[in-house]
């Protein structure tokens, strides 16, 4: 069965439609890579999937291991195992990392009716996994991503990952505005969790980072639906044409190929 | 009669009925009641209590209570005795005065260092009951001391505070004011601190309870002082807090500090009024003032108000007040991971105070309040 079926999904955001019939079906241990220009709709579907209220689904359907993902509160898909890898992380002020991310690891165990973590489990658990990722400890008690580079913020959201262990995980942008050896890091830290029974869909812009996370599926996405699907090499084409070569328009094209 | 007449009647009769004191404090009393009937209650006309009706208190005919649970009479006269909170403006600092009668005093002698809080704990006698209750601080010469003020109790009430804080020179002075009055209790409350120069005082002020709580803290510098007024309310139903700041910048190279963070929900109503005096010869004076709130629902009130009266010319002063809404986006990173709705909500308010609670430095204070608040949070986001 698979993990991830989408059926001609529809979105808006306020009065514009963003998401114009978008069809993917996702299996466990599939890496699906989604690229696009800017405004192609590549967020938000990533916010639909996480649940975003900002968005509004007007049409379609989401199946998620075998329900109706669309029928669930954010906080039930995080526990049924979706994970969402921010874009733009957000900075909580007078919430520590540490305490943020024990609440979240505990209620998805128990969710799935596993033991809660005390304080040691916890700490040897986020300790081996900041060793994943390269990262300070001192981060641990700092507000979460509150003063962190746009580095550390990235490396916060694949630690976070790591550490709650998803089944189906999906990567915002998650090399926008890295360096290369973070971003090798970062792919480091995604490659280690891939496995069998769990499903990654990575959105980005640029197809360096699917040189470090090989994707098993590539689809282009534009003016909010899917044109062209294909295997990795798909990356590989619109690195050498761009998207112009496909065909797709984009005012921001120049940038992108900077 | 009229309604003005008629509210002070009451008083009066309550006033004379009080057993006779040694002349010097019947003398006071006197003078003070004297001031009260005078000024009659405020109302909404005058400026200092534009936003806070005081009529709910006036109207009822409490039962003035000689005793309260902490302090006690008086053998002698205390100098600093009602010499800094003047019952000339304020009439609950008169009604006070007119009904002193316990006082509780705390000396600290110069150069004393006491490392356990001091702690005064007012707990109200009970229904349609009126206290008065008295504190008098007095801070020697480089001394250090931690002062926590306790305010409780149960039913309708109606609490009516003056605290006079006097530091010595070069004193260290952590004071705490925890408000957890009964959600039908009146309280009104003035604290009045005076220091001296180079000592360096701190205030926190945490309002939880009451349906009708106006507190007013004010200090005046010398030179070289340095002062921290800090302020956490909170707000619920029709809960109505008004916090009243003066700082007084008497002398030059002062600095003052004041951060007053409120929460509000339901219907409740909040004032925020933060007087920053700097007078004439106070030049290097480096002063600041913030204050932030956090409304959480559509009917809540928040007047906030800065008022800087600047007279010296080489100073600095700042100011800053702000009005937001729960971070939709911080909830919504919080429930992406799994986090619940409302626990994401309670997670939120209680970041927002977070940065007054970690400035307490009596750490059964801190952790006990870190209880309450949660425990707070959680009725709110029923």
């Amino acid at each position: 069965m698979s993990l991830l079926e989408i059926k001609d999904l529809h979105a808006k955001v306020a009065d514009r439609e963003i998401l114009k019939g978008i069809s993917l079906t996702i299996n466990p241990g599939e890496v699906h890579a989604i690229m696009g220009p800017n405004g192609s709709g590549k967020s938000t579907l990533a916010q639909v999937l996480a649940g975003r209220e900002l968005y509004v689904v007007t049409a379609g359907q989401v199946i998620y291991d075998g329900k109706d993902l669309l029928e669930m509160s954010p906080e039930d898909r995080a526990r049924e195992g979706i994970f969402l890898a921010f874009q733009y992380p957000v900075e909580i002020p007078g919430v520590s990392n540490m305490y943020f991310l024990k609440a979240a690891l505990n209620t998805i165990r128990k969710h799935r009716g596993l033991e809660e973590y005390d304080a040691m489990d916890f700490l040897n658990l986020v300790r081996e996994k900041m060793k994943l990722m390269e990262m300070d400890q001192t981060l641990l008690n700092r507000p979460v991503n509150t003063g962190f580079s746009g580095g550390e913020k990235k490396r916060n959201e694949i630690f976070q990952m790591a550490v709650l262990e998803p089944r189906l995980a999906v990567l915002d942008e998650t090399d926008s505005g890295l360096d290369i050896d973070a971003l090798r890091t970062v792919a480091g830290g995604v490659n280690a969790l891939r496995g069998p029974e769990r499903a990654m869909i990575v959105v980005t812009h640029y197809q360096r980072l699917l040189n470090y996370i090989v994707p098993d599926f590539v689809h282009v996405l534009s003016q909010g639906r899917i044109v062209k699907s294909g295997g990795k090499e798909l990356a590989l084409e619109l690195e050498e044409s761009g998207y112009a070569g496909l065909g797709i328009e984009d005012d921001e094209e120049a940038v992108a190929r900077v | 009669m009229t309604a003005v007449s008629e509210q002070i009647g009451t008083w009066l009769a309550e006033f004379t009925n009080q057993p006779k004191a040694d002349q010097w404090l019947q003398h006071l009393r006197d003078t003070a009641f004297q001031r009260f009937a005078e000024l009659g209650f405020p109302t909404t006309h005058d400026e200092e209590w534009r936003f806070t009706n005081v009529a709910p208190i006036a109207r009822v005919a409490w039962a003035s209570r000689p005793r309260t649970s902490s302090g006690a009479p008086l053998a002698e006269p205390e100098p600093h005795l009602a010499k800094h909170a003047s019952i000339t403006q304020n009439p609950f600092v008169a009604l006070n005065t007119a009904f002193l009668n316990d006082v509780t005093v705390i000396r600290v002698p110069a150069g004393a260092v006491v490392e356990e809080p001091i702690e005064i704990v007012f707990e109200a006698p009970g229904q349609l009951q009126a206290t008065h209750p008295r504190t008098l601080v007095m801070v020697g010469a480089n001394a250090h001391c931690k002062i926590v003020e306790t305010y409780k109790g149960q039913g309708a009430y109606f609490t009516n505070a003056v605290t006079e804080i006097v530091v010595g020179d070069g004193s260290v002075v952590d004071h705490y004011k925890v408000q957890l009055e009964s959600p039908e209790a009146y309280h009104i409350a003035t604290m009045q601190v005076a220091l001296g120069r180079n000592a360096n005082f701190s205030s926190h002020s945490i309002s939880l309870g009451g349906a009708l709580v106006r507190n007013d803290a004010n200090a005046v510098l010398s030179e070289g002082t340095e002062a921290t007024l800090n302020g956490l309310y909170l707000a619920n139903g029709t809960q109505h807090i008004d916090n009243h700041t003066i700082i007084d910048h008497a002398k030059p190279h002062g600095t003052s500090h004041e951060l007053y963070k409120g929460i509000l929900d339901g219907k409740a109503n909040a004032v925020f009024n933060g007087r920053i005096i700097v007078r004439k010869d106070a030049q290097k004076t480096d002063s600041k003032q913030t204050n932030k709130n956090l409304v959480l629902s559509d009917d809540a009130v928040i007047n906030t108000k800065p008022e800087l009266q600047i007279l010296a010319d080489d100073v600095r002063c700042t100011h800053g007040a702000t009005i937001g809404q729960l971070d939709a986006e911080a909830a919504f990173y919080l429930q992406s991971r799994g986090i619940g709705k409302r626990e994401a909500r309670d997670m939120l308010t209680y970041a927002f105070a977070q940065d007054i609670l970690d400035r307490i430095k009596v750490p059964a204070l801190k952790e006990s309040l870190e209880k309450t608040l949660f425990e707070k949070f959680h009725e709110h986001a029923h």
